[in-house]
């Protein structure tokens, strides 16, 4: 997708959210503006923490069963997963700055 | 080194001034924000903007406009104003920790959705509570829905979730929509659509999801369950003046506070446009309108002053 996140599919997405590494999925579609800005700062939080933490993006209008198996009702919702496991849920757009603070804890 | 303008706000308002100011030669710098143009963004179809017969998508609006600033030199930055100091010239804007300075301000920070302040509504935002109908109604189709308000917004976020549920429900106060005729008709005649008239929510509940609100009603103050899958709060907007309280005079609603018919605040240098300052008309075509005289009174101003 961008240059340091990853498109995830229905097909894919069970075993990208295995990882060991937290993965952080983007939920959004293309007639969403907020999910729209979302790009600029998840492609730059991708850049900067190659390794410990995965971005991955799923389109809903492409994939619509993995986000109501996840109750994802709102967009962006951007849940981070480890081991199969949901970690963090975070709903609506913020700064890169704000994103950044809230996934501290798997970035440190 | 001094900017000779910054424009906080990106909407039609701010949009607007910056292309005034920049083909004045005024090399605007605009702070857009992480909400970028504004209200339009989160609409559909704008019917009411003139110059469009088929009408317009909102988002698609405030894309063209964007350009246009940008093909006459306007520089824009996406983030957030922090903090302002108007005490003295040049003004001072934080973004973030970077300080920014101008010789004049125009702010066209705008407003935002109401929240009802009920138990239960912060928790479920997210979980089939939402105040954007084109941005959540997707995940509600053949659900059951209330919008709760009587405004223009009301009805336009309920005619929109026709679009998805199989049922809207929509829940006001008074007993009659203060909202424009045309569009409290086409709700009053949608199959689709009922209406509670004199109720208020008093609380949302469910687990994990959106279940139910108690709904009170405004007569006798009886209370009553009303189960339903989401809840799309339309109410009206408040100004996003937080940042502006004790910079400049602010009225008792937060709305800026100007000359009569103009754009100065109680700020000299300081102008303010659109839904910021504008209780009355509140439309995006009044806003541009205001983005433009706050363009020309700072120009003019700046001519005068330097």
């Amino acid at each position: 997708m961008g240059q340091h996140t990853m498109t995830v599919t229905q097909g894919d997405f069970a075993s990208a959210i295995q990882s060991d590494t937290p993965t952080l999925v983007d939920f959004w579609a293309e007639w969403c503006g907020p999910c729209k800005m979302m790009n600029g700062p998840l492609e730059e939080l991708a850049e900067e923490n190659t390794g410990k933490l995965n971005i991955a993006k799923l389109n809903i209008d492409e994939n619509p069963g993995v986000a109501s198996a996840h109750s994802v009702m709102s967009i962006p919702t951007m849940i981070v997963f480890q081991n199969g496991e949901e970690k963090r849920r975070l709903i609506g757009a913020r700064s890169k700055s704000q994103l950044a603070a809230e996934l501290a804890e798997f970035t440190n | 080194m001094s900017e000779k303008m910054i424009i906080i706000g990106s909407g039609p308002a701010g949009l607007t001034a910056a292309i005034y100011a920049a083909r004045a030669g005024l090399e605007p710098l605009m702070v857009e924000g992480m909400e970028r143009g504004g209200q339009l963004m989160i609409t559909t179809d704008v019917e009411n903007f003139p110059g469009f017969p088929d009408g317009v998508m909102g988002p698609d609006l405030m894309e063209q406009i964007r350009k246009q600033a940008e093909r006459f030199g306007t520089r824009i930055i996406t983030s957030n104003v922090s903090e302002v100091d108007f005490s003295e010239r040049p003004f001072k804007v934080w973004v973030g920790k970077d300080l920014y300075e101008a010789d004049s301000i125009i702010i066209s920070t705008g407003a935002s959705a109401r929240w009802l302040g009920v138990p239960g509504e912060k928790q479920l935002t997210g979980y089939g509570v939402s105040a954007c109908a084109t941005c959540d109604g997707f995940f509600f189709r053949d659900k059951e829905l209330i919008v709760v308000g009587g405004g223009d917004s009301a009805m336009e976020e309920a005619l929109f979730l026709t679009k998805f549920a199989s049922k809207v429900t929509v829940v006001h106060r008074r007993d009659e929509f203060r909202a424009s005729t045309i569009m409290s008709d086409r709700v009053l005649k949608h199959p689709k659509i009922e209406v509670i008239w004199n109720a208020e929510v008093a609380e949302v509940y469910g687990d994990t999801v959106v279940q139910g609100v108690k709904l009170k009603s405004r007569t006798d103050g009886e209370v009553v369950d009303f189960a339903t899958d989401g809840v799309f709060v339309a109410i009206g907007h408040d100004p996003n003046t937080k940042i502006f309280v004790d910079k400049l005079e602010l009225d008792e609603d937060g709305y800026i506070v100007t000359e009569p018919g103009r754009t100065e605040t109680t700020v000299e240098g300081v102008y303010a446009a659109g839904d910021v300052t504008d209780k009355v008309y509140r439309q995006a075509i009044t806003a541009a309108g205001l983005g433009c005289q706050a363009a020309l009174d700072a120009e003019r101003w700046l001519e005068s002053h330097h």
